[in-house]
């Protein structure tokens, strides 16, 4: 269950599109099942009143939306942030991206979304997912209702949720929250700990089922060039290979790498994943060698922050050294 | 003779202004390094993408070495700081993924240094023979 209620969201976006602040609002609307919520696009209160939704499925992270949806006209656009967005949203303005000027950002407080896929494993022919004094109900059309712990069908980015603090906003509706504590390593390091075969069979199982729908390309805030290495038809590698492994380990390595030190770790591309590869250990290792090697950074925490992949100093580590290290903690 | 022996096959990408120097020295002074190793010459150490790595690989390498100034000598003032903390962050990732961390190397050689050149070309390519070929980092399509 979400802190605020879905009628004050309506009614700040209705309040602010009446009173001409801004003329779009970017939210989220339903989609063909209850857990299916889709980004969208609102511009009047009626649109907001029959479309818009809030629930525990509202994971969409809106700042690379905002980017494509000021681009579009000179006025300014509303956009929804749960405090983990707002990273990416100060790391695209890091990056001169879209102009500040341009959006409106209503903070809203988040309890964690759930995660449809794991809800999936315990029923099927699912029509609608409610709560209940802190459980989760999902009505199905086969087995009448189920009853499943929320901690148990919490997204895995929100189980190991990193801040619940916005880090930019112009309105915050509910309460500050504060930075947390995370355990979002601990499956990094459980993988370092394996043998090299060992992490070599787990990533072959793994990617192998990557289909290259390049949703983890799409959705991901950090990758916003307008012309992709992975496009490229003459690469071998801008399609699904189905006679070998190169091509799935070329396209995830060269996607982690080039978010490095602008991967904020919101999570989107896991969420997003149709084959349910945790892409997120990928970025989770470049973010973890990162505050091993060059000192604690987190993308997004504040605009206009260097990023370790853009600065040196003298005294830096070998990459000879960088895999040593990584051995010692095996 | 022996028939199926291995012979890796080694990129090497050195930097024009040292590395590369470093190189002619070695051949001017007459010293052996494998045949197998093929140079690559690029302006600055920091020219080499991540993706040059890997599709040195997939192109059929069996290891890939990248030879750049010594930190502090680099011609263009800064570059080999960028590629040192690139190829820390990318070998990492490259160990965690589970492929044999022998395979890549970072080495800085100076115009003066042919002998260190040829010294390292040695054991990188022994080292290399030692593992064998490149498996898990091939692509099927680009064997011949």
């Amino acid at each position: 269950m979400q802190e605020i209620k879905r009628e004050d969201l309506i009614a700040k976006a209705a309040q602010l599109l009446a009173d001409g602040t801004v003329d779009r609002v970017i939210g989220w609307k339903k989609g063909e099942f209850d857990y299916d919520v889709t980004p969208a696009v609102f511009t009047t209160k009626e649109e907001l009143e029959n479309e818009f939704v809030w629930n525990d499925f509202c994971g969409a992270n809106f700042s690379k939306y905002i980017k494509k949806e000021a681009e579009k006209s000179e006025s300014k656009v509303m956009a929804f942030l749960k405090p983990c967005d707002t990273y990416s949203f100060n790391q695209l303005l890091t990056e001169y991206k879209f102009d500040r000027e341009k959006v409106y950002v209503v903070g809203v407080p988040c309890n964690g979304m759930l995660d449809d896929s794991k809800i999936k494993e315990s029923a099927s022919g699912i029509s609608s997912v409610t709560e209940e004094n802190g459980k989760v109900v999902v009505d199905t059309l086969y087995d009448g209702k189920i009853t499943l712990e929320r901690a148990d069908v919490l997204a895995e980015r929100c189980a190991n949720c990193k801040s619940k603090k916005h880090a930019a906003y112009d309105e915050l509706l509910g309460t500050e929250g504060e930075v947390l504590d995370s355990k979002r390593f601990d499956e990094v390091e459980k993988l370092e700990k394996m043998t090299p075969d060992e992490r070599f069979a787990f990533w072959q199982n793994e990617l192998s089922r990557c289909i290259r729908c390049n949703a983890c390309r799409n959705i991901c805030p950090a990758c916003t060039c307008e012309k992709c290495v992975f496009d490229n038809p003459a690469s071998g590698v801008e399609n699904k290979a189905i006679s070998d492994s190169f091509e799935e380990k070329m396209f995830h390595i060269i996607r982690a790498f080039h978010v490095v030190g602008r991967c904020t770790d919101c999570g989107e591309c896991s969420r997003v994943c149709p084959q349910n590869i945790p892409l997120h250990l990928l970025n989770r290792k470049f973010i973890k060698d990162i505050n091993g090697f060059y000192g604690e950074y987190q993308a997004g925490a504040e605009v206009g922050s260097r990023a370790p992949i853009v600065d040196y100093t003298k005294e830096d580590l070998e990459p000879s050294e960088a895999v040593e290290r990584g051995e010692e903690n095996a | 003779m022996q028939v199926n022996e291995f012979k890796p096959l080694i990129v090497a990408f050195c930097c024009n202004w040292c590395s590369y120097a470093g190189a002619d020295l070695a051949g001017n002074n007459r010293l052996n390094y494998p045949a197998e190793v093929k140079i690559v010459r690029v302006p600055c150490s920091c020219r080499v993408n991540p993706m040059f790595i890997l599709r040195a690989f997939q192109k059929g390498a069996d290891g890939v070495i990248l030879c750049g100034c010594h930190p502090g000598d680099c011609h263009y003032t800064s570059g080999n700081y960028y590629t040192r903390r690139r190829m820390a962050l990318l070998f990492s990732m490259l160990d965690y993924l589970g492929i044999e961390k022998e395979r890549t190397r970072v080495e800085w050689v100076s115009a003066a240094e042919g002998a260190k050149f040829a010294a390292t070309m040695n054991d990188f390519v022994e080292k290399v023979i030692s593992l064998g070929e490149n498996k898990r980092l091939e692509d099927l399509r680009c064997k011949k």
